[in-house]
């Protein structure tokens, strides 16, 4: 850590974005969601209240959802980060967001970047047995076994991404669908 | 005929959904710009009072600050502005929340940081703040008129002496809170003054001398605001608005931040100054629904029909601007009444000023009276849709006017049969271990506002059809809706049109509002696609332009248009906890022709989505002393989330109303909000026995209510 402008820290920091290599030279201060959009121009990540209170800048790091406001962003050197863009763009949008479109589970879209991402990690959280609050203790014979989707698990395990449109029954169909071709394909999840 | 003729009506997915979904759709923080600064506004910390000094050194002497704008440095208005938007001119306050200064810098975090750091003193006034809602207060006034349009008292016949003679007689009392929009995209905008341009600038209308990309409804807001503050023509401010992370009211006239930041950009010519207002500064500062208290009294016959309908309001006034909701509105149109009373009073208070919400006036106003005739259909025995449909108005009771169409039976009774509804004789019957069931209904109404003309171009180029115009696309469809209109009315394939909205640079459109987007724009479209083929036939050449205005049938002041609804609500009331969990929402709607039936029906169950929203969870909790909200965020306000919201579904009538010009299509934007609370409040009751008159239907309310109506819940459902 060395000091520089007035008196604040700054630090060098290694992330690999969208599969692109950044190295940042950043304020201590600086989290991951103004990291990426203030400092590397990344705005598929959106910021809704700053707080982890709405989920709207939800990202992937190293294949897990986090809220980006909430991660500094010195404390993730070398790390990984997928933004909505990391899976797909308009001209080659994944399964997932494709359902998302097919569905209208969207309406201003602002959320739908955090909901995407969560989504996506949603999935890789039940086919990895992992239980959430509405799973049934007994359901969960296996701990390496997938977790039913069930609409309501689905409903639980996204309620940290707000929708202030109300398009939540949509992104569940959309999130339904892309999990069943998933299992019907034998895709990864 | 060819496949376009029937583009009007098609499902079609969102044109903007594939950059929305991949987050590369552009909003108004997010346009690339070189070297752009951060503006952090500083707000008071109390509601009234005089600047008695600010002491700005030390955010000054943070290393990146560029300015610390206050009333000292603001630059002069060259014309007063409205009183909202007047802020950083006179060394006072007038709400707690109000913008004191604003600190900007070379990065987010230097500003945020020296905010901290300005010091303002203030000399408390001699008496006040007046900011607690009180309806016995001495100031407590009526009000003549309310928005300026509609009366603020009005009486037809003898509404008392027929209160007093009714066969069947219901009264209660109602009260809603302060809702807050809380789109999940802040207040946000980008202002960049043009640097010096030369001489000539000045003298040239043409010349753009600022650029704003903002969050709003109808680019035309800000422009007009900003123009008329700065002494510029409208032609020399640009703004650039092509996507908006949601609204619902809040982004429909611009908020102080809009003006802050255009007077720091003022000051420093040629650097794009940024803001997005944090969550808590939005809670403070960007307008609100206000709260109400209501009283409505129905009288019936020995059939059900109505003979008074008697509704008071009692609201809050911002002192900066008298915001006041039509909260009475529906009880002068929605049913048939020999006699009818509304009366509104006022409290002019020491608050931020309210604004729109979303069905502003029916929402609160629904839910009055749409509780009260279920309250009336208990008290006779009556089925609840069977008493709305002894009541249909054969014109609007309130002018006299016919319907320009009017479905609600149809709402009502296709709405019961699909949803199936059951209500109980005896409240509290059915239960599921802890859960008492329980189904509700009431109707819905929106009237349909002209708001003026818009203009629309269409330009032949590149072998494609442009529609541009000023119209706003703010999750609504917008930007889909208008091209296959265009599509339609050009007789050609969806995919040869493109929209292109958003934008200062197009032909002027009004704003995003009062749900007259679809076909007050659609109209203009249509007329502009039929002159452009009078005019430049099928085969047009590279170029070939024009342009055209809405335009609605001759004799339309002559009928009363409104938009309607009917909604379903099975729920869930815990006996343990007093939580209420809505299992299934229906719509029914009449909303003239669907434009599109995949984005109507994202617009109808997101009103519905939120109306659950509202009568569950949502109220903003102002402090005592100060006025301002205190649980000023999403945790502390709570707006339904996944787990919230099990099972919504519409359906629609679907009939075309001619007396909405060439689309036939009625606004759907705000319908599907209004009466969700009552439907969800009467389905409590169906379930429990419990009448709930306070919005939100909290644990604490159901319990408290459970308590006082005597019996502990097991033995009053048992």
């Amino acid at each position: 850590m060395d000091h520089a402008v007035g008196g604040t820290s700054h630090l060098s920091t290694k992330l690999v974005v969208n599969g692109h290599p950044q190295e940042l030279r950043h304020d201590v201060r600086v989290t991951l969601l103004d990291a990426l959009r203030d400092h590397l121009g990344v705005t598929s990540v959106k910021k809704g209240c700053d707080h982890g209170q709405c989920g709207a800048c939800t990202v992937l790091v190293d294949g897990r959802r986090v809220v980006s406001c909430l991660s500094l962003t010195a404390s993730l050197d070398g790390a990984e980060v997928v933004t909505a863009e990391g899976l797909g763009t308009p001209d080659e949008l994944s399964d997932l967001q494709q359902a998302f479109v097919d569905r209208d589970g969207l309406q201003c879209g602002y959320c739908t970047p955090g909901q995407v991402c969560s989504a996506q990690a949603m999935l890789a959280e039940v086919a990895a047995g992992m239980p959430s609050h509405v799973t049934e203790p007994g359901a969960l014979t296996d701990p390496d076994t997938a977790v039913e989707l069930t609409d309501e698990e689905i409903r639980e395990r996204m309620s940290g991404n707000l929708c202030r449109c109300g398009a939540y029954v949509n992104i569940v169909a959309a999130i339904r669908d892309t999990a069943a071709r998933r299992a019907g394909t034998g895709a990864q999840p | 005929m060819s496949d376009a003729a029937t583009e009007q009506g098609r499902d079609r997915a969102r044109v903007d959904a594939p950059l929305k979904v991949s987050g590369l759709a552009p909003y108004a923080y997010e346009h690339e710009l070189e070297d752009p600064l951060f503006l952090v506004p500083v707000l008071s910390t109390v509601a009234t009072g005089a600047i008695t000094g600010i002491d700005a050194e030390a955010a000054r002497a943070v290393p990146g600050v560029a300015l610390v704008l206050t009333h000292e440095n603001a630059p002069r208005l060259a014309l007063p502005t409205i009183p909202t938007l007047a802020v950083l001119r006179k060394p006072r306050v007038r709400y707690r929340g109000e913008i004191v200064a604003a600190v900007v810098a070379d990065s987010l975090e230097t500003a945020r940081y020296a905010a901290s750091l300005v010091r303002v003193d203030y000399a408390a006034p001699p008496s006040g703040p007046d900011v607690r809602l009180d309806p016995e207060d001495p100031g407590v006034r009526p009000l003549r008129r309310v928005m300026g349009v509609y009366p603020g008292q009005h009486t037809v016949g003898d509404v008392d002496g027929e209160l007093a003679g009714a066969a069947y007689r219901v009264e209660g009392h109602y009260a809603t809170p302060v809702n807050h929009h809380n789109p999940i995209e802040p207040h946000s905008m980008v202002a960049l003054w043009h640097a010096d341009l030369g001489p000539l600038a000045t003298v040239q209308p043409r010349s753009t001398r600022l650029t704003v990309w903002d969050s709003n409804q109808g680019v035309v807001a800000p422009q007009g605001v900003l123009a008329g503050a700065f002494g510029l023509l409208p032609t020399q401010v640009e703004v650039i608005s092509p996507y908006v992370g949601g609204s619902f009211g809040t982004k429909g006239m611009p908020h102080p931040h809009v003006m802050v930041t255009a007077m720091a950009a003022r000051k420093l010519p040629g650097r794009a100054v940024k803001v997005a207002l944090t969550r808590p500064q939005m809670f403070a500062g960007t307008g609100y629904r206000p709260e109400t208290r209501q009283r409505v009294a129905l009288a019936a016959d020995e059939q059900g029909r109505l003979r008074a309908v008697d509704h008071e309001v009692f609201a809050p006034v911002s002192r900066v601007i008298p915001w006041v909701d039509p909260t009475a509105g529906p009880s002068l149109s929605m049913y048939a009444s020999p006699t009818r009373r509304v009366s509104y009073r006022a409290q002019h208070l020491d608050i931020g000023p309210g604004t729109f919400m979303r069905a502003p006036g029916e929402y609160t106003g629904m839910f009055a009276l749409e509780t009260a005739m279920d309250e009336l259909a208990r008290e006779m025995g009556m089925d609840p849709v069977e008493l709305r449909l002894r009541n249909e108005p054969e014109a609007d009771p309130e002018s006299g006017r016919p319907w320009s169409s009017r479905h609600v039976a149809t709402c009502l009774t296709e709405g019961a049969r699909i949803f199936g509804l059951e209500q109980q004789q005896q409240p509290g019957g059915r239960r599921e271990g802890e859960w008492l069931l329980g189904m509700g209904v009431a109707s819905a109404s929106f009237p349909q506002m002209g708001m003026g003309p818009s203009l629309a171009r269409i330009t032949f180029t590149g072998g494609r059809y442009v529609v541009s115009m000023q119209a706003s696309d703010i999750g609504t469809g917008a930007w889909t809706v208008l091209a296959q209109i265009a599509a339609q009315a050009l007789d050609v394939p969806q995919d040869q049109v493109e929209a292109r909205i958003g934008t200062t640079d197009a032909p002027y459109a009004i704003i995003a509002g009062g749900s007259t987007g679809t076909f007050g724009w659609g109209s203009a479209v249509v007329e502009a696609a039929q002159a452009f083929r009078a005019e430049h036939g099928s085969d047009p050449a590279e170029g070939a332009t024009t342009r055209a205005r809405t335009r609605m049938p001759q004799g339309v002041r002559g009928v009363r248009r409104m938009a309607f609804g009917a909604h379903f609500a099975e729920v869930a009331v815990s006996e343990v906890s007093g939580e209420v969990r809505v299992r299934r929402l229906y719509g029914h709607f009449d909303g003239g022709r669907i434009m599109n039936p995949r984005t109507a029906r994202s617009q109808l169950v997101g009103g519905m989505t939120m109306g659950l929203s509202g009568a569950l969870f949502e109220e903003s909790y102002r402090d005592p002393r100060f006025g301002h909200v205190v649980n000023a965020d999403l945790a502390g306000y709570h707006v339904a989330a996944h787990a919230d919201v099990v099972d919504i579904e519409v359906g629609w009538v679907g009939e075309p109303d001619p007396w909405m010009g060439a689309t036939g299509a009625k606004g759907i934007g705000e319908v599907g909000i209004v009466g969700v609370p009552a439907a969800i409040g009467n389905a409590i009751f169906d379930a429990t026995g419990l009448r709930l008159r306070e919005l939100p239907f909290t644990p604490v309310k159901v319990l408290e209510a459970w308590e006082s109506s005597g019996p502990a819940p097991a033995a009053t459902v048992r």
